[in-house]
């Protein structure tokens, strides 16, 4: 697989595979936020998996790159994820040894076209061109704690808009990594988001943009308008 | 010109059919069995995009109304196998299903690509089998990557055919056979959003790279499989893919 971008770390496996899976509606108060919609069509019902979507490579940019939006006019709202980076080939796992599986933790601005359906898969939403930063580096398991209970702060053009965390979830890390390796393999350097939580900010072009996480550190990017960005 | 990618005594190989039947000629100049080697995807699999709905047989027979936009979902490299590969049912499953899908690979960069322009951007076909367990489907982001995103759920090959050996947007006949019994058939010219439109739709958001690969949706016919079934998937001038149904015993669980 081809990377549009690469994020060396010190550690295994040393790098990104390029493979990005999030997760939606993990946070408890994301699917609150639906109220009773969540349980009326077209959804009639909670979901009880884990709400997988690819982030494929087209959307991925660098540290310090800018974000894309194609619309000068418009806006993106702007997730902001904890990303689990897979340190080893995890099939089946259990929660109890999920944790054996994680090499690390990275800050990602999961950015999508807002919508309000959830019932079909939201690609023309979700896996646009350069909607995708990840960085500012890749924090050692080990370094971390607690992965989920950690602050998450948004800011815009150095006001901070938005705070929340990665807990009151309902699956944590390593639950997540045990119910998604039950059906599929995650390779080391996959990228699984977390989750975000309600309320996400909304940014148009021009906006400079940091997302902070607890022991992460600060990914600090822009967006920029289709036509600024040479070379895509 | 039809390219396989196979394993065989200790490494990858770029192969091309033999001169005698159920034979492969590798790069290097050996002739072996079919049946010698390990059959992987024909190319390097990039970003798979997937349609849903996109055969108006089939979305009648799932019970949907015509749409204004294709369901397309994403799959992640993780789920592909190769001909004559294994995929396995899960002993609580009471409905799994094959998809024969036509498989159009991305050659040449495509963004903001017009529909006249998109068929020049295609390197070639292969045949996919998209299997679903519909057991598993919830209608968050629907199909949910459990139902479409299993492991050995993206089933592809045996060959790349060159786009030129197929002339312009393809129209061809799709067959799926389990144990030898035909059990779905379709054209690639029924489809509801053709190539050319489905390049044209998806490059407008999202660049689409060599290696790429845009499954194209299936006709009706889908039909539950079962422990040790083999289904062969044949789309006429590019190939029959093979897999077999295995249970959850080979797989420890």
């Amino acid at each position: 697989m081809v990377l549009s971008f690469d994020l060396p770390f010190e550690f295994a496996p040393y790098r990104l595979s390029g493979t990005v899976y999030g997760v939606l509606m993990n946070h408890r108060a994301a699917l609150a936020a639906l109220g009773e919609a969540a349980h009326r069509p077209p959804y009639k019902a909670p979901p009880k998996g884990p709400v997988l979507y690819i982030k494929p490579r087209n959307t991925l940019v660098a540290p310090g790159a800018p974000l894309r939006i194609d619309d000068p006019a418009g806006e993106l709202e702007v997730g902001a994820a904890l990303g689990i980076v897979i340190g080893r080939t995890a099939c089946r796992v259990a929660e109890s040894e999920a944790m054996d599986f994680v090499a690390g933790y990275v800050i990602v601005a999961d950015c999508s076209l807002p919508h309000d359906s959830y019932f079909r898969p939201a690609v023309r939403f979700k896996a646009r061109d350069g909607s995708c930063a990840i960085g500012p580096k890749v924090t050692a398991r080990a370094d971390i704690a607690n992965p989920d209970a950690l602050g998450v702060r948004v800011l815009v053009d150095g006001r901070p808009v938005h705070a929340a965390g990665t807990g009151d979830t309902f699956r944590g890390v390593a639950r997540l990594v045990s119910d998604i390796s039950e059906f599929m393999t995650l390779a080391p350097g996959d990228l699984l988001l977390a989750g975000v939580a309600p309320g996400s900010p909304r940014v148009g072009a021009g906006a400079s943009l940091a997302i902070e996480v607890d022991g992460l550190g600060r990914l600090e990017t822009r967006l920029a308008p289709a036509v600024e960005i040479a070379g895509r | 010109m039809k390219r396989a990618r196979v394993a065989f005594a200790g490494a990858l190989h770029e192969a091309t059919p033999g001169a005698a039947p159920g034979t492969l000629r590798l790069a290097d100049g050996r002739v072996v069995a079919e049946t010698e080697v390990v059959w992987l995807a024909p190319f390097e699999v990039g970003t798979i995009v997937a349609l849903g709905l996109n055969y108006a047989d089939h979305a009648k027979e799932l019970a949907f109304s015509a749409q204004d936009e294709p369901l397309v979902f994403l799959k992640g490299p993780g789920s592909v196998v190769g001909h004559r590969g294994r995929t396995r049912r899960p002993a609580d499953a009471t409905f799994m299903h094959y998809e024969c899908e036509l498989a159009v690979v991305i050659g040449k960069p495509a963004r903001k690509t017009s529909r006249a322009e998109a068929m020049s951007h295609v390197a070639g076909y292969t045949v996919a089998n998209d299997y679903a367990i519909r057991d598993y489907l919830e209608n968050w982001y629907r199909p949910n990557l459990r139902v479409k995103n299993r492991d050995g759920g993206t089933v592809l090959g045996p060959w790349l055919v060159d786009a030129a050996d197929i002339g312009g947007p393809p129209q061809l006949d799709l067959r799926t056979f389990v144990n030898g019994r035909l059990a779905q058939q379709g054209n690639t010219r029924d489809l509801i959003f053709d190539v050319p439109f489905l390049i044209e739709y998806l490059s407008a958001f999202m660049t689409l790279s060599p290696g790429d690969v845009i499954l194209t949706g299936t006709p009706e016919g889908v039909s539950d499989v079962a422990v040790g079934d083999e289904v062969a998937c044949e789309i006429e001038g590019i190939g029959r893919l093979v897999n077999t149904i295995a249970g959850d015993a080979e797989f420890g669980r």
